[in-house]
């Protein structure tokens, strides 16, 4: 019964090298060899703190089914299923996207010009929405890292932002003031460079359907799932933090953080478990989303309780 | 009257089966339909607001019947009332079992620490004890008057119901602000209408 137990998880559980073992066994047992070997640098899904053996099973990525009709993506509604239902006929060609602020070159690229160059990769994260349910996603696109060198920012750029579509028409959702259109969010530049941080083009190999942020939106696996921004049209280096869609609205409860962390809890709700689409009952949550071990030390000295 | 008689005697199966419909529809669906990706989410949703809209309906009774004359309404109030509890205990449940495995130090955790949580368990803790004091038995044990106050607190639960639905969402408030505007409605159907109207404590035999 280690799904009931507290979600207090020790140190020595986030950083364990059985987790290494496992992620590596994990992804032999998926039939990943190849990709395990062409991405070992670089830890894509680590296992659970749970027992070895149940680690692979309880990893295993979630179905198309389910991470392409399960969405938050509050410009198509808000219900799980609406994006699923209402961006059926979302245009993303031709698609542009505008670099702007510290950069040395500002201006419109298209989105081929944009990824033209960058090296793809495939990488298997969890994916942890800050309402406590969570899947595994296995994502296609760049790493971030490679588009911001390819953008050439300046030695101002402290911080890189991103902005959805705004287009009501295309976008029902907007017609609402659920929140203050058009969806901003953003990273520190070196969160942004972190070799985690991804920019996707794609879900399963295929192209990321509209519901989950076609053509181009971020992932950052150790964050909660808001900080992923969708159908991004705009890159904009900054010298000061922006200020983030969830974070301007409620700002008590969404910080412009938002590392996943179980025992920092939502005012409103634990955060200590989690809920994996698929499975009927909670597991714990992992600090840093099981990443602890490669984005710790960005925020060493950092007070994670009060920088949510 | 031969006209009223069938309708009368078909009154009480047909809101009966209008009442158990949400509940019809949810077991279909397991069983033989879906229910989505996550199936936790859709069990919880589902018996929530069918507790939640049947028990306005309960509340929409009284209101009904002086609009309309139709004061066999009345009678349907306890079985409707039973409904909204009965949804109400299953969504219960359905937290306790997959949120919690039925472990009572993370279920009291959870009522202590989360206001949304709070809200929501009190108000099954009121419904319960309308739902015990509901056989008429009960109601002559207890005396018309005393009987009667208790069973204003439905109007509690039903408040502290939409609160609890209020305080869980992230940020599109549409649904509980539809549930907080049909209750401030049937509560106000009330306060206009001062005691000389108010019926004799006679409530209905079931």
């Amino acid at each position: 019964m280690h799904l009931i137990h507290k979600p207090d998880i020790p140190s020595s559980e986030i950083t364990d090298e059985s987790l290494f073992f496992g992620r590596r066994k994990f992804l032999s047992a998926m039939g990943f060899g190849g990709a395990a070997m062409a991405v070992a640098s670089s830890p894509l899904l680590a296992c659970t703190n749970d027992a070895a053996g149940q680690a692979s099973q309880d990893e295993k990525p979630n179905t198309w089914e389910e991470i392409t009709t399960y969405n938050n993506f509050y410009e198509f509604g808000t219900g799980k299923g609406d994006p699923s239902k209402n961006a059926g006929n979302f245009r993303t060609r031709p698609w542009t996207v505008e670099i702007a602020g510290e950069v040395k070159k500002p201006g419109t690229m298209s989105f081929d010009d944009l990824l033209r160059g960058l090296p793809t990769v495939e990488r298997t994260y969890r994916h942890r929405c800050v309402e406590a349910w969570s899947m595994v996603v296995p994502w296609n696109g760049v790493l971030l890292k490679d588009l911001i060198a390819k953008l050439e920012p300046t030695g101002n750029a402290k911080f890189i932002e991103f902005t959805t579509l705004l287009d009501p028409a295309q976008m029902p959702g907007q017609r609402s003031r659920v929140l203050d259109w058009p969806y901003v969010e953003g990273l520190r530049l070196d969160e942004a460079m972190h070799p985690l941080s991804m920019m996707v083009t794609g879900i399963y190999g295929k192209p990321v359907p509209n519901q989950n942020g076609a053509p181009l939106r971020l992932v950052v696996p150790w964050k909660y799932g808001f900080k992923g921004g969708k159908s991004i049209v705009k890159i904009r280096f900054t010298e000061r933090q922006p200020a983030t869609t969830w974070n301007m609205a409620i700002p008590s409860e969404y910080g412009f953080y938002a590392n996943v962390n179980p025992t920092v809890d939502h005012p409103r709700w634990s955060q200590g478990r989690e809920r994996r689409i698929g499975k009927l009952f909670q597991q714990p949550t992992l600090m840093f989303n099981g990443y602890a071990d490669q984005v710790a030390s960005l925020y060493a000295g950092m007070d994670l309780r009060r920088n949510y | 009257m031969a006209s009223v008689v069938i309708p009368e005697r078909l009154g009480k199966p047909v809101v009966w089966l209008a009442a158990a419909a949400p509940l019809g529809i949810l077991v279909y669906n397991t069983f033989w339909g879906s229910l989505g990706v996550e199936p936790i989410d859709t069990l919880t949703k589902w018996t929530g607001t069918s507790a939640l809209t049947i028990l306005m309906v309960t509340l929409a009774v009284t209101p009904l019947r002086r609009l309309t004359g139709w004061n066999r309404l009345v009678k349907y109030r306890r079985m409707i009332g039973l409904w909204a509890y009965a949804y109400g205990v299953l969504h219960f449940l359905v937290w306790a079992l997959f949120d919690h495995e039925f472990t009572p130090s993370y279920m009291i955790e959870d009522i202590v620490k989360r206001p949304y949580i709070t809200v929501g368990f009190t108000a099954l803790l009121i419904l319960t004890a309308l739902a015990v004091t509901s056989p008429l038995r009960v109601l002559r044990w207890m005396g018309g008057k005393r009987w009667q106050a208790l069973h204003r607190m439905v109007y509690v639960a039903a408040a502290l119901g939409v609160l609890h639905f209020l305080w869980l969402v992230k940020a599109d408030l549409t649904n509980p602000l539809i549930f907080a505007t049909i209750l401030i409605v049937l509560l106000l159907t009330r306060l206009k209408r001062g005691s000389p109207t108010r019926r004799k404590v006679v409530p209905d035999p079931g």
